[in-house]
């Protein structure tokens, strides 16, 4: 066994050979590869080094750190201690003040041109961007000097992307994600307010496998997170399809899992693997638990997706977009109205 | 003289930074400063008051579901809406279950770092090591052999030049003060209790769908159904898992937190002296089937636990004078959040700085104030409260601690206190979420499946102008959403939060913060290595993009 690689580091922490190859066995799952893949993920993770990673939190919540947390496969003691070498991330980490910055400088130092920068909230630019400064230092700054001599950067959440929250209307602080500002770097999206933790450690186990960023979209999605939209994958597909749909809280449908819609569910417009990846391990995700879909992967989610509860009563929206949820459907949904009466 | 600042201020929730007086190896004087700003307030007017819950919900994802509590309770307020018992008791097991996870995080991978050497843990003797976890609790994780290979994980860690996380602590200052065993035995709970974080919360992930940011709250009630004959909706399976994950807590907290807290305060009393503060408010929390509170709210003015006064949120008022706002009433004014302004007026120092300027602005916390007084919130106003109030499971719980450490009451006003009341409510808490499931069972028994009133569903049937107001006990404290709604839109939204009473600026009058006011005095042994210093500003559990950066010392 190489010394200082990722299976190295998990047999030390009492991961059997078995559970070893499970976890590559679900990592190629989450990133929608056949099964002969495994092999090749658990090749990479004998041989490879720990990648280095820095995290930068901004206009955040620290909601997808904690996502992050919740990780189970692996979980983040094994992501922290064998996965990849955390050199700063301000909530958790040991140091605090100049001890901190210092743990940043000395990381981009010694492993420039390697290391993999993790963004975490939307930067202001507003003002010069003093409306989050760190050690004295505007957000921007950090993120463009930290970013000239990394590898790649990937960004999680819907803030770090799209700007998110922050840069919902009127955006009083002028905020945008990485890509707005970082011009001449891989950057890669993992949106979700929070990041589903699965997407998170299936890209870092893709560039460590392949040697590069995986496949997206023209919005810096992964595909195999954001390639396929949540309606079709959702598992009360079939009652949107029969025209059984929920229209008040707590009546038949609404319990007996019938479609959200016309409560206002987002998912025919949103591109995420909620349904087939879940939250927290697997337990739920929001229309499994009789919610509405609000889009959160989406870029300018919060207008261009509110009123988060109006469905079919604004029609405009419903025809003007009845073509990415398929005419077929849609037919059969208008024809086909099925009673939701106790 | 020296300048101390500390910046970033790390293992806490956001942005802080704080700038200290030091002379003579105490604080003279200090300030508190959060250095992010977002515009949450701005952003809600002109928007439906029914997804106002949705967007504050990110004012902070660790202390996740508490500003949705807050703002669905602040709408049904302004709309008088009458929630039914069974949305109170998911409400209830959510809120609870965030409690318990929260306060166990704080204490190990927020806090413990403080007072745990984790480099002095490769010294330990793990058969000493294994003899002191079975003096002090039966948990099943305490042999040797355990212990042994926890120590050498960490060795092989540090042996491998790639500290991460835990690189540049302050390890080896003298004012740690564990035995190498009690450090190598916190290490090995540090660790477990990362494990056990992820699992306990999925008690909130299966009623509120995901965690962080759970997405089945709704004005007027809960998204999640409730049906025993439909695999889709809250039913007896869910019951039998929402028992597994309580117990899981009540354990975990038990065995481990509790007597880990015991003994990690047996070797720090001295800290029974330093960090206190005067005023606490408890907005009470968990509202019971009668329509009473089970943990009290109430206000402490001086330290005086026998006249516990009614919380009156009109009593209370924000100040700008030394935040960057301006009011268009002038610098001296405090408003009610109802009136409440957020308009930015940033006077600091221009980025890059090396000091902020704190004979002015120099924060972007507003400085609330109840009469006029700055208050504490948190586990220690809701134990202090309780206490006083005569709560029996806290009273008992108080006692039991303060027996142990062989301490009194008084000891409570403290950083020691504010840590040990911490766990105080997460113990009673943890056992208090039993009678919130037995409760939603019963209801389910009866044939009860209400889970929302959707009566006020429909903005056709809103008044054109209301006004509401929401209080959540959240696990750092008090906290309050204020909305006026106006034409079914949004005109006002503004939040108070406990942070901000804690981490508050200077008001009006010059009055420091609680936080700023416990750290006047704080001994510092090495002015480089502020190790101390963060001994008290993590017992508040800062929490910041709600509402502080710590640095070191620059000689002046």
């Amino acid at each position: 066994m190489e010394k200082g690689t990722i299976y190295e580091g998990l047999v030390r922490r009492g991961v059997s050979r078995r559970d070893f190859l499970k976890f590559c066995a679900t990592t190629a799952a989450v990133l929608g590869l056949s099964s002969s893949y495994v092999p090749k993920i658990a090749e990479a993770m004998e041989k490879k080094e720990k990648p280095v990673v820095v995290w930068l939190h901004f206009q955040d919540c620290t909601g997808c750190s904690e996502s992050v947390l919740r990780a189970t496969k692996p979980t983040i003691g094994q992501i922290v201690l064998d996965v990849v070498s955390l050199e700063y991330h301000e909530t958790i980490m040991a140091a605090a003040g100049h001890q901190a910055e210092k743990s940043l400088h000395d990381a981009i130092k010694k492993y420039k041109g390697k290391y993999l920068v993790v963004v975490e909230g939307a930067i202001p630019t507003k003002d010069g961007g003093l409306y989050c400064c760190i050690g004295g230092r505007a957000a921007v700054d950090i993120l463009k000097e930290v970013a000239k001599d990394a590898a790649a950067i990937i960004a999680i959440g819907t803030c770090a992307t799209y700007g998110g929250i922050p840069a919902a209307k009127p955006n009083p602080t002028g905020a945008v994600g990485v890509r707005d500002i970082i011009k001449d770097k891989p950057v890669i999206n993992l949106p979700g307010c929070p990041l589903n933790v699965e997407n998170f450690t299936a890209t870092v186990v893709y560039f460590l496998t392949f040697g590069k960023l995986p496949k997206t979209d023209n919005l810096g999605r992964p595909l195999f997170a954001h390639g396929i939209l949540i309606h079709d994958n959702c598992e009360r597909r079939g009652h949107f399809d029969t025209g059984e749909f929920a229209k008040s809280w707590g009546d038949k449908g609404h319990r007996l899992g019938w479609c959200l819609y016309e409560l206002g569910c987002k998912g025919p417009f949103a591109y995420h693997n909620c349904p087939t990846i879940r939250w927290n391990d697997g337990t739920s995700w929001p229309v499994m638990a009789g919610h509405p879909c609000v889009a959160c992967s989406e870029p300018k989610f919060w207008d261009a997706n509110a009123p988060f509860y109006a469905g079919l009563q604004n029609k405009d929206s419903f025809f003007a977009k009845a073509s990415k949820i398929g005419l077929g459907a849609m037919a059969v949904a208008g024809l086909t109205k099925k009673e939701n009466k106790e | 003289m020296a300048r101390l600042v500390i910046d970033p201020v790390t293992r806490i929730e956001g942005h802080l930074r704080c700038e200290a007086v030091v002379a003579d190896g105490k604080v003279k004087d200090a300030y508190s400063s959060c250095t992010m700003w977002r515009g949450i307030e701005v952003i809600m007017k002109g928007r439906d008051p029914r997804e106002a819950w949705v967007f504050v919900q990110r004012l902070c994802g660790v202390c996740t579901t508490v500003h949705a509590i807050a703002s669905i309770r602040a709408v049904e307020d302004a709309l008088k809406i009458k929630v039914p018992r069974n949305a109170d008791l998911i409400r209830n097991l959510i809120m609870a279950n965030q409690c318990v996870q929260d306060h166990v995080i704080h204490f190990y991978h927020l806090h413990a770092l403080d007072w745990v050497d984790v480099v002095s843990a490769l010294k330990a003797d793990p058969a000493k090591t294994s003899e002191l976890a079975k003096t002090i609790s039966p948990w099943p994780n305490n042999s040797t052999t355990y212990f042994k290979a926890v120590q050498d994980k960490l060795k092989a860690f540090v042996e491998r030049g790639q500290l991460g996380i835990f690189s540049n602590g302050y390890w080896g200052h003298p004012a740690y003060n564990l035995p190498p065993e009690a450090n190598l035995m916190a290490v090995a709970h540090y660790l477990e209790a990362l494990d056990w974080q992820k699992e306990v919360i999925k008690m909130m992930a299966m009623l509120g769908a995901k965690n962080p940011h759970p997405q089945t709250f709704l004005v007027g009630g809960m998204a999640i159904p409730i049906d025993p004959e439909s695999q889709n909706a809250i039913n007896a399976g869910t019951i039998a898992a929402l028992n597994k994950y309580a117990d899981m807590a009540i354990e975990f907290v038990e065995k481990v937190y509790i007597p880990d807290l015991l003994a990690v305060a047996s070797f720090y009393k001295d800290w029974a002296k330093y960090g206190g503060n005067v005023n606490f408010l408890a907005c009470g929390e968990y509202p019971e089937a009668n329509g009473k509170m089970w943990l009290p709210a109430g206000i402490i003015k001086n330290k005086n636990l026998k006249e516990i006064y009614p919380v009156d949120h009109k009593k209370i008022q924000e100040y700008i004078t030394r935040s960057y706002y301006k009011y268009s009433k002038g610098e001296n004014a405090g408003l009610h959040p109802w009136d409440g302004e957020t308009t930015p007026n940033y006077t600091g120092p221009k980025p890059p700085y090396e000091y902020l300027n704190v004979d002015g602005k120099y924060s972007w916390g507003k400085a609330p104030r109840y009469e006029d007084l700055p208050m504490e919130v948190g586990p220690l106003a809701r134990v202090l409260v309780a206490y006083a109030s005569g709560h029996k499971e806290v009273k008992e719980a108080v006692d039991m601690v303060m027996k142990k450490l062989g301490v009194g009451p008084e000891a409570l006003f403290s950083t020691l206190g504010r840590t040990a009341a911490r766990g105080i409510i997460a113990l009673v808490t943890a056992y208090k979420t039993k009678d919130f499931i037995n409760e939603l069972a019963a209801n389910i028994k009866k044939g009860d499946y209400t889970i929302a009133n959707t009566e006020k569903w429909d903005p056709k049937t809103w008044p054109a102008e209301a006004k509401g107001m929401g209080w959540h006990d959240a696990p750092r404290g008090a906290l309050s959403h204020y909305i006026v709604i106006k034409n079914k839109k949004i005109e006002n939204y503004q939040m108070v939060v406990p942070s901000t009473w804690n981490l508050s600026p200077r008001d009006n009058k010059g009055v420091r913060g609680p936080v700023e006011e416990a750290l006047v005095n704080t001994p510092v042994a090495d002015s480089k290595q502020p190790l101390e210093l963060l001994r008290t500003i993590h017992s508040f559990d800062p929490c910041m993009a709600c509402g502080m950066h710590i640095v070191e010392v620059k000689e002046e």
